[in-house]
C-alpha cells in the first residue's frame, strides 16, 4: 500500500513497487496481490521517462515493469477501502481482483509506506489511520479466521508506533524507525529530480534480490537488514505475538508462494469430448427478414422526436392557496347562499 | 451432420496496423484487432470460448449488454493540425453501453457493469455513478445491429480525471488471442506507447451481420489502439519513421490464430502531386479506398503472404520522404472544434465552444452533446449560438438540468452549420461551494469537465461507392453509412479544468489552536483572579537539608531560605 500523493513522493511508489516486484518474482501471482497506489508516477506528466518507475539512480532498475496490475488507484486509496479490504466487508459488486480472499491457512504480508507520525499514517494528505484502528482491524481478521500468520512491514517516520498496539496472535511486525526518529530517503536522481527510494526499503530490496524460491533464509536475517550505520534510523521489530520462533520462519513463507505440482504419466484424450460438446450448440433461429444497422444521425427523426410526457404533478401549495382565496372572496362578495348551487 | 458443422471454425481473428504520417511531421499508428464469433451470446448456454475472451463474453451474456464501448485515452487529438481522426476518444475514460430491451433495471446493470470492468481493466470505473452518467437522446445511436432505439436503454459516462498507464494496457493485451507474443501485438511496448502525444485504447463489442444476407447475428469484438508519436520527442526532429524507431521492435512472425494480418501505410499524395513518401521494403500490394470522403492510397504488407519474410526474418517498415517537403499549407479538416472556459474569478464563468465548418459550399448538421457536472450551475437562459454574426437557432434542443449531488447537466443540440463558417456557442455558469468532505485530496488541481461530443454527417469530397463493408480496411466498417455522399464522424473537444472555490483545509486546526490559546489565557487568568484565595503560611523550621543549605548560603553571602 502506498499512501502518498504528489510527484515529490515518488519514492513511496517506488518502495511499494519494489516489494511488489520481489513478491511476484518469488512466485505470488497477481490474483493473490492487492496493490494500492495513491498516485500515478509512471505516467505522470512530470516523469521524463513515461511508464517507468526507477529504484536505483542512473535508471538501472525499472520496478514498474511491463506486467503490473494495480487494484486500487489514485482516489480509491482511502482508509475506508483499506480497512474494508482487510476485514472483508466489501460491497457485493466489488470485483475479485480487489478483494482479499484469504482464509485461515493463508499467510499475509502487508507492506505500507507513506508519511507517518507517532501513532498514525497519513493517507493522501487528507486523512489518517491510527495504530488503534489497525490493531482492531487485525483483531477482526483474527476473529473471522482470515489469516494464519501475518507479517506487517511499515516504512514511514516513527513507524514503530504503528505496531505498538497489536494484540492479536500470530503477527510479526517490522518498522523502519523507532518512535521519535525519521526514516530517511536514499538517493535522488538528477534526471528525474526526486528521491527514488527510502533507505530501509532500498536495503530490503537488495536483501530480497538474493532470495530465490528455494532459499532457506529466515526472519532473523530480515531483522538484521539495514543497521543504523546504513539507515540512520533504527529499524525495529516485534515478535512477541508470534507463536513460532522467528529463526524457524522462512522468508519465503511470506514473500513467496509454493504451489503443489503433481506430475502424472497418464494421458487423456480430449478429441472426442470437444466434438461432442460442440455438437450441442442449440439450433439458431434465423431472422425472417434482414436485420439492419441503425442510422447514425437521423436528422428528421430527431427533430420530430416526441417530447417526453410531462408527469402530472398535483398543484402546489401556492396555487391551491390562491384559488382558495379567490373562491372565498367570490362567496364573500356575492353571499354564501350561492354555495349550495355549486355543490 | 451437426458434428461437422461444429468442427468448422466459428470464430475468426483479424489484425491490422495503419501507419499514417500527419501533416505536422508526427506519425499516427492505429492497431485494430477484430475477433468475430458466429454465435449468439445472448441465448443458449455458451461456455466453450476459443478466440473470444471469456471475461467479456460472460459479461455480455450475464448483464444483457447489446453494445459496449469503452475507451481509455491519454492526451488529445488535435483535429485542426492532424486531420480527422479515424476514431477519436475523449481524454480519460469513456464508457457507453446499449442494453437489451429485456433488461428491466438498467441502472443496476450499469452499476454492476462498471464495477466488473474496473476489475478487468484496472481502472477506477467504479467511480461511475449517477453523478456522471447521462442518457443522451439523439447522439450515440447503436453502431451494431438494432431493431429499435429506445434511448432509455443507453447510458453514457465519462471520467476525465482517469489516468491511463501500463496497468490498463496489460489486461487489454491479455484479451488478444495471441496475447502480446506473436503478430502485430509484439509492437505494443508500454515504454514507447506512453511516450507519445496521444494514446487511446478502446474495446468495442457489438452484434454484426454474419453475412451479406444479414439473417443471423455474429458478435464482434474490436480492440483498437491509436498512438501518435511526436516529431520532436520520439522522432528526434527528423521526419523519417520506421517501426523500430517508433516501437523499438520489429515484426518477426504472425499470430497463428489470425486469418488476416496486414500493415497499411498511408502513402496518399497530399497536394495531388506525385508521391513524396517512399516506403521500404516494397509492399506486397497497393490498395486504394475512399476513407472519410477522401481518396487514399495504401501500401499493404500482408504478413501472411510467404514472400514477405523471404529476404529477412524481421519486417521493419520504413517511411522516407523523397524530397524535403516544403512547409506548404496543411490541409484543414472539414469539421473541427475547440472549447474553452472564459471569465475570471471563482464565482462565475462561461463555457465557449467554437465549431468550424470549412467546406466551401455544403452545410451540414451537427449534434453537440455537453455533460457538465452539477457543481457548475449552468444558466440556460444565457445560451447563445452565433454564426456569422447572426443568431442560429438549433433545430432540436434537449436540456436536462442537474440535481445537486445526483445528476449532471445534459445539453444536446442539433445545429445547422452553414458552409465556411464559425459557430460560437456560449453558456454561462456559476461555481458551487462543495461540502468539505466532498473535495478530493488534491482540490487545488481543479475539477474536470468532460469533453463535449460532436456527431456529424460530413459531406465527402468524393462519393464513396457501396463496397463490401467487411473487406474495407479499418474504420470505415465501424460506422455504418447509409449513403456514399457523406460519412459519419464523431469528434470530441478538449476537456476543461476549472477551479472551484476551495477552502483552506488547514484552517480548522489553526482555528482550534488559536481559540484554545486565547480562551486559556483570558479565561484562565480571569478564573484564577476570581477563585484564588491567599492564606498566610507558617514559616516551617525546616528540616535538616534546609538547615545545611542555610549554612552554605551564609558562607556564600546569599540570604537564607
Amino acid at each position: 500500500v502506498c499512501t502518498s500523493r504528489f510527484w515529490f513522493n515518488y519514492r513511496h511508489v517506488a518502495n511499494t513497487l519494489s516489494v511488489y516486484r520481489s513478491v511476484k518474482r518469488l512466485g505470488i501471482p497477481d490474483s493473490h496481490i492487492v496493490l494500492m497506489l495513491a498516485d500515478d508516477m509512471a505516467c505522470n506528466p512530470r516523469n521524463p521517462k513515461p511508464a517507468t518507475v526507477f529504484s536505483h539512480k542512473n535508471m538501472e532498475l525499472n520496478v514498474y515493469g511491463d506486467d503490473v496490475e494495480v487494484d486500487y488507484r489514485s482516489y480509491e486509496v482511502t482508509v475506508e477501502n483499506f480497512l474494508r479490504v482487510l476485514t472483508g466487508r466489501i460491497p457485493p459488486s466489488t470485483p475479485r481482483s480487489k478483494r482479499l480472499l484469504s482464509d485461515d491457512r493463508s499467510n499475509i504480508l502487508i507492506y505500507m509506506t507513506g508519511h507517518g507520525g507517532n501513532g498514525f499514517l497519513k493517507f493522501q494528505d487528507s486523512e489518517e489511520i491510527t495504530n488503534v484502528e489497525l490493531a482492531d482491524a487485525f483483531e477482526q481478521m483474527w476473529q473471522k479466521r482470515r489469516y494464519n500468520e501475518l507479517l506487517f512491514i511499515i516504512d514511514t517516520c516513527q513507524g514503530a508506533s504503528m505496531y505498538e498496539r497489536f494484540y492479536s496472535p500470530n503477527i510479526m511486525a517490522l518498522a523502519s524507525s523507532q518512535v521519535g526518529e525519521d526514516s530517511l530517503s536514499h538517493q535522488p536522481d538528477l534526471a528525474i529530480g526526486v528521491h527514488l527510494m527510502d533507505r530501509y526499503t532500498f536495503y530490503v530490496l537488495e536483501f530480497l534480490e538474493e532470495i530465490h524460491p528455494a532459499s532457506q533464509t529466515n526472519m532473523n536475517d530480515l531483522f538484521q537488514v539495514c543497521p543504523k550505520s546504513l539507515c540512520v534510523s533504527t529499524p525495529g521489530h516485534r515478535t512477541d505475538l508470534f507463536r513460532r520462533d522467528p529463526e524457524k520462519v522462512l522468508i519465503t513463507d511470506f514473500f513467496g508462494s509454493v504451489r503443489k505440482v503433481e506430475i502424472t504419466t497418464e494421458t487423456l484424450s480430449l478429441e472426442r469430448d470437444v466434438a461432442a460438446f460442440e455438437s450441442k450448440f442449440p439450433e439458431e433461429e434465423l431472422a425472417t427478414e434482414p436485420l439492419k444497422y441503425a442510422e447514425q444521425l437521423p436528422v428528421a427523426q430527431i427533430i420530430h422526436q416526441k417530447p417526453k410526457q410531462k408527469d402530472w404533478h398535483p398543484p402546489g401549495g401556492f396555487i391551491l392557496g390562491l384559488w382558495a382565496l379567490i373562491i372565498m372572496v367570490f362567496f364573500k362578495t356575492y353571499g354564501i347562499k350561492h354555495m349550495k348551487h355549486v355543490f | 451432420g451437426r458434428a461437422d458443422a461444429g468442427r468448422e471454425r466459428r470464430d475468426a481473428f483479424r489484425e491490422e496496423l495503419l501507419l499514417s504520417p500527419l501533416p505536422t511531421g508526427d506519425v499516427a499508428a492505429t492497431f485494430q484487432f477484430r475477433t468475430r464469433w458466429d454465435a449468439d451470446l445472448q441465448r443458449g448456454a455458451v461456455s466453450h470460448y476459443r478466440l473470444f475472451p471469456k471475461a467479456l463474453g460472460r459479461l455480455v451474456a450475464a448483464l444483457g449488454v447489446r453494445e459496449l464501448h469503452l475507451a481509455l485515452t491519454q492526451g488529445f487529438w488535435r483535429t485542426r493540425y492532424w486531420g480527422q481522426p479515424p476514431l477519436q476518444a475523449p481524454a480519460g475514460a469513456e464508457l457507453w453501453v446499449w442494453f437489451q430491451p429485456a433488461v428491466t433495471d438498467v441502472d443496476k446493470a450499469w452499476k454492476e457493469l462498471s464495477n466488473i470492468l474496473s476489475g478487468i481493466f484496472c481502472a477506477s470505473l467504479n467511480f461511475i455513478d449517477s453523478t456522471n452518467t447521462v442518457i443522451p437522446t439523439a447522439s450515440f445511436k447503436p453502431l451494431g445491429l438494432a431493431n429499435g432505439t429506445d434511448h432509455h436503454l443507453l447510458r453514457y459516462a465519462v471520467l476525465p480525471r482517469e489516468v491511463v498507464c501500463t496497468e490498463n494496457l496489460t489486461p487489454w493485451k491479455k484479451l488478444l488471442p495471441c496475447g502480446s507474443k506473436a503478430g502485430l501485438a509484439v509492437l505494443l511496448k508500454a515504454e514507447r506507447l506512453f511516450h507519445s502525444s496521444y494514446h487511446s485504447q478502446a474495446v468495442h463489442i457489438r452484434p454484426v451481420c454474419r453475412d451479406a444476407s444479414c439473417l443471423a447475428v455474429s458478435w464482434e469484438l474490436r480492440q483498437t489502439l491509436t498512438v501518435v508519436f511526436d516529431f520532436f520527442s520520439s522522432g528526434q526532429g527528423k521526419k523519417d519513421w520506421s517501426l523500430f524507431k517508433m516501437f523499438s521492435r520489429t515484426l518477426t512472425d504472425t499470430c497463428p490464430l489470425a486469418s488476416q494480418s496486414k500493415v497499411y501505410v498511408d502513402i496518399s499524395p497530399k497536394n495531388k502531386e506525385k508521391e513524396l513518401l517512399e516506403v521500404s521494403p516494397p509492399p506486397t500490394s497497393l490498395h486504394e479506398a475512399v476513407v472519410q470522403g477522401d481518396k487514399k492510397t495504401y501500401a499493404v504488407y500482408d504478413l501472411l503472404s510467404p514472400s514477405l519474410f523471404n529476404t529477412s526474418r524481421s519486417l521493419n517498415v520504413q517511411l522516407k520522404w523523397k524530397r524535403p517537403q516544403d512547409s506548404s499549407e496543411m490541409p484543414i479538416p472539414t469539421l473541427h472544434a475547440q472549447r474553452y472556459v472564459g471569465g475570471y474569478g471563482l464565482q462565475t464563468g462561461e463555457i465557449c465552444t467554437l465549431i468550424y465548418n470549412t467546406h466551401p459550399y455544403r452545410a451540414f448538421p451537427v449534434i453537440l452533446l455537453e455533460t457538465v457536472p452539477w457543481y457548475l450551475r449552468l444558466y440556460v437562459h444565457t445560451l447563445t449560438i452565433i454564426t456569422k454574426g447572426k443568431e442560429n437557432k438549433p433545430s432540436y434542443i434537449h436540456y436536462q438540468p442537474a440535481q445537486d449531488r445526483r445528476r449532471p447537466h445534459l445539453l444536446e443540440m442539433l445545429i445547422q452549420l452553414p458552409a465556411n463558417s464559425v459557430t460560437k456557442i456560449t453558456i454561462q455558469f456559476e461555481r458551487a461551494l462543495l461540502k468539505w468532505t466532498e473535495y478530493p485530496p488534491d482540490p487545488n488541481h481543479g475539477f474536470y469537465v468532460g469533453s463535449s461530443v460532436l456527431s456529424a454527417l460530413v459531406p465527402s469530397v468524393i462519393a464513396m461507392k457501396d463496397m463490401d463493408v467487411e473487406q474495407s480496411p479499418l474504420f470505415t466498417s465501424l460506422f455504418p453509412s447509409s449513403d456514399g455522399s457523406s460519412y459519419f464522424v464523431r469528434l470530441y473537444t478538449e476537456p476543461l479544468l476549472v477551479n472551484l472555490p476551495t477552502p483552506d483545509f488547514s484552517m480548522p486546526y489553526n482555528v482550534i489552536c488559536l481559540t484554545c490559546t486565547v480562551v486559556a489565557v483570558c479565561y484562565g487568568s480571569f478564573y484564577n483572579l476570581l477563585t484564588r484565595t491567599f492564606h498566610v503560611e507558617e514559616p516551617s523550621r525546616g528540616g535538616l537539608a534546609k538547615r545545611l543549605a542555610n549554612v552554605i548560603r551564609k558562607f556564600r553571602g546569599v540570604p537564607p531560605l
